[in-house]
C-alpha cells in the first residue's frame, strides 16, 4: 500500500540530483578561500616575526618590516570611519526614520545602491579630482580616507537602515502612542535596539576599508617613507598598497616570502574584524530581548 | 475638566469623542462617509461590524495616528472632550497624552516592566520637573494596581516585559498609559490575541476602568460587545448603521442589517 511508486522514484532521483549539484556548488566556493588562506600561511608565515611586525622596511624594501604600513593603515580607517560613520548613520536614520516614501526618496535610495557599484578606481578619480586637488588637501591620510569614507557610505547607510528596520513597528507606535515625538523614540526604543547591527556594519566597514588599494593610490598612500606619519595632512604608507608596490612595482627583488607576509598580515587583519564583527553580533544578539 | 469625567455622567458637558461629517480616504479609497459619532463619557463604547467596515479607521482617527500613514485625506471634524483636534495649534503630543491607545497584539517596549510603566511618564513629567524614586514607585505601583497586575509583577519590576504572558503584557500595555493621565482610552481588539481565560481578564479589567476613563473599544466578538460596554455602535462599509445602547442594539436593533450582522448573517 505504501510501497513507491515510479513516479515516486523519479522524483527522489531529482531530488538526489538536486542535492549534489547544490553540495558541489558550496565546495566550489569553500575550494578558493581555502586554497588563498593555505598558500598565504604556508609561505607567509616564515617571513612574521616581531621584527617584521615592528620595523620599517630597509634595503629598498627587500627586508625589514612593515610597521609604517601598519600604522598608516590604522590611520586611514579611522580617519575613514570619523567622516563615514556619523553621515551614514544620520542619513540612514533619516531614510528609515523621518523620510516619507515618495519620489525623492526612492531617488535618493537609487544613488545609494548605484554609489556602491562604483568602482573602486573610478573612487580614486573622484577622490583626486575633489580632495586633492579642488579642495587642495594634497595628497594626504585626509584626502584618502574621505576617499574611502565616500566609497564605504553605501555600507554603513545600508547596514544601519537594515537594522534599523529589523527593529519590530509595534515599538515605534507603542512610543508614538504616549506621546513620544520622532527623535525621542529613535533615542529611547529605536537606537538601543539597533546598535548591534550598525556596529556589525562598521566592523566590515573597517575590513573593507583597510583592504583598499586604489582609492588610496592617488590620494594620500605612498610607496616608502621612512617616518610614521604625524598629521592628517601627511602621507602615509598603508598595507594594501605596501603590497600592491613590493608586489609589482618594486625595482629590486623582493623576497616571495616577504610578499606573502604581508598579503598574510593583510588578510588576518581583515579576517580578525570581521570574526570580531560576528562574535560582537552573537553577544549582542543573545541581549536582545524579543 | 480634570474630574469631569469621574463618574457616570450619562449625557451631560461635552462628549467625550464627537465626531461631525466625517470622511476619510485612503488615497482615492473613501473609508469612512459622514460618520456623526457621540461617544458619552466615563462609560464603555463598542464599535462592531464585519472586516474593513471602518471600525479601526475610526479609533485611529479620534488620536490622529492614523496620519502616519500618509496617505490620508479627511474632512470632518473630531472633538475630544469639546476641543477639535484637527484645528491649527494643536499639538499631537498633547492629543496622544489624552487619548491612551491598545492595540490588538500587546506591543510592551523591550526594556523592563518599570521602564514601561514609566516611559510615557518621564518622556512627559520628568522633563518638567525632578522625579523622585519614591514619586516613581509611588506611580508604579498605583498603575499595575489599577490594571490588577501589581501582585503578579511586583517581585520582578526589573525583569524585562516581554517575558509576561499575553495578558499580562496587555494590562501592562494599558497600565502605562494611566500615569500620563489620560481621558480616552482606545482599544483595537484587545483581547484577539488572547486565550479564553486572558479575555475574560482584561475584560474584567476594561469593566473596572469604566467610570475613570471614556473607553472607546473595537470589537470582532460580538459577545464580548454585548457583555462588556454600556452602548454599541454598529458600523458597515465606513457607516454608522446604529448606536445606541448595547442591551437594545442586541435585543431589538432598529435596523435590520444590523440585526443580520448580530445573528451572524454574514461578518
Amino acid at each position: 500500500m505504501f510501497a513507491a511508486t515510479p513516479l515516486n522514484r523519479r522524483s527522489d532521483r531529482n531530488q538526489s540530483v538536486a542535492k549534489a549539484v547544490f553540495g558541489l556548488m558550496t565546495v566550489v566556493l569553500v575550494i578558493p578561500v581555502l586554497l588563498i588562506i593555505g598558500t598565504l600561511v604556508v609561505k607567509g608565515a616564515p617571513a612574521i616575526s616581531w621584527e617584521f611586525l615592528f620595523t620599517a622596511p630597509r634595503n629598498n624594501m627587500t627586508a625589514g618590516g612593515i610597521f609604517p604600513a601598519l600604522v598608516g593603515t590604522i590611520w586611514l580607517v579611522v580617519v575613514a570611519l570619523l567622516a563615514s560613520v556619523p553621515v551614514g548613520v544620520a542619513a540612514a536614520l533619516y531614510l528609515s526614520e523621518y523620510a516619507p516614501d515618495n519620489l525623492l526618496t526612492r531617488a535618493i535610495n537609487l544613488a545609494i545602491v548605484n554609489l556602491a557599484g562604483v568602482p573602486s578606481i573610478v573612487h580614486a578619480l573622484f577622490g583626486f579630482g575633489a580632495f586633492v586637488l579642488f579642495f587642495n588637501m594634497g595628497q594626504s591620510i585626509l584626502a584618502a580616507s574621505l576617499t574611502l569614507a565616500v566609497m564605504t557610505l553605501p555600507v554603513v547607510i545600508v547596514a544601519t537602515r537594515e537594522s534599523l528596520q529589523a527593529v519590530p513597528h509595534a515599538f515605534r507606535e507603542a512610543c508614538w502612542n504616549m506621546g513620544a515625538t520622532r527623535w525621542q523614540t529613535i533615542r529611547k526604543v529605536v537606537l538601543p535596539n539597533s546598535i548591534s547591527g550598525i556596529l556589525t556594519g562598521v566592523i566590515l566597514e573597517v575590513s573593507r576599508t583597510s583592504g583598499e588599494t586604489a582609492p588610496i593610490m592617488f590620494t594620500g598612500a605612498t610607496a616608502f617613507l621612512a617616518f610614521l606619519p604625524e598629521s592628517v595632512f601627511d602621507q602615509t604608507m598603508a598595507m594594501s598598497y605596501h603590497l600592491y608596490y613590493i608586489a609589482t612595482q618594486a625595482t629590486a627583488d623582493v623576497p616571495e616570502e616577504l610578499t606573502y607576509g604581508v598579503a598574510l598580515v593583510l588578510i588576518a587583519i581583515v579576517l580578525m574584524m570581521n570574526a570580531v564583527s560576528i562574535a560582537f553580533r552573537v553577544y549582542l544578539r543573545g541581549l536582545k530581548k524579543w | 475638566m480634570a474630574d469631569e469625567h469621574h463618574g457616570d455622567h450619562g449625557d451631560h458637558g461635552p462628549y467625550a469623542i464627537e465626531t461631525r461629517g466625517l470622511n476619510l480616504w485612503y488615497g482615492d479609497f473613501q473609508a469612512l462617509y459622514d460618520v456623526d459619532l457621540e461617544v458619552k463619557q466615563g462609560i464603555i463604547t463598542s464599535m462592531i461590524g464585519p472586516s474593513g467596515c471602518g471600525k479601526t479607521t475610526l479609533l485611529r482617527t479620534c488620536n490622529r495616528i492614523i496620519e502616519r500613514l500618509g496617505y490620508v485625506r479627511t474632512t470632518g471634524s473630531v472633538s475630544i472632550l469639546g476641543h477639535d483636534v484637527f484645528a491649527d495649534g494643536v499639538e499631537l503630543v498633547q492629543v496622544r497624552k489624552r487619548i491612551g491607545m491598545v492595540f490588538q497584539r500587546p506591543n510592551p517596549l523591550p526594556i523592563s516592566i518599570r521602564d514601561n510603566v514609566l516611559f510615557g511618564f518621564r518622556l512627559h513629567e520628568a522633563r518638567l520637573r525632578k522625579v523622585s524614586a519614591a514619586e516613581e514607585d509611588e506611580i508604579l505601583e498605583s498603575s499595575l494596581r489599577q490594571v490588577l497586575l501589581w501582585d503578579t509583577v511586583k517581585d520582578r519590576l526589573d525583569k524585562p516585559a516581554t517575558g509576561l504572558s499575553l495578558e499580562e503584557q496587555q494590562k501592562l500595555c494599558i497600565a502605562r498609559l494611566l500615569p500620563v493621565k489620560p481621558e480616552v482610552l482606545l482599544m483595537d481588539e484587545p483581547c484577539s490575541a488572547l486565550d479564553p481565560a486572558g479575555t475574560e481578564a482584561v475584560e474584567e479589567l476594561i469593566w473596572k476602568l469604566r467610570g475613570d476613563y471614556t473607553i472607546l473599544i473595537v470589537t470582532h466578538n460580538m459577545a464580548q460587545a454585548r457583555r462588556a460596554s454600556d452602548e454599541c455602535v454598529f458600523m458597515l462599509l465606513g457607516r454608522i448603521i446604529e448606536h445606541g445602547r448595547t442591551d437594545e442594539v442586541f435585543l431589538s436593533p432598529e435596523n435590520s442589517q444590523t440585526a443580520d450582522y448580530i445573528e451572524g448573517r454574514y461578518g
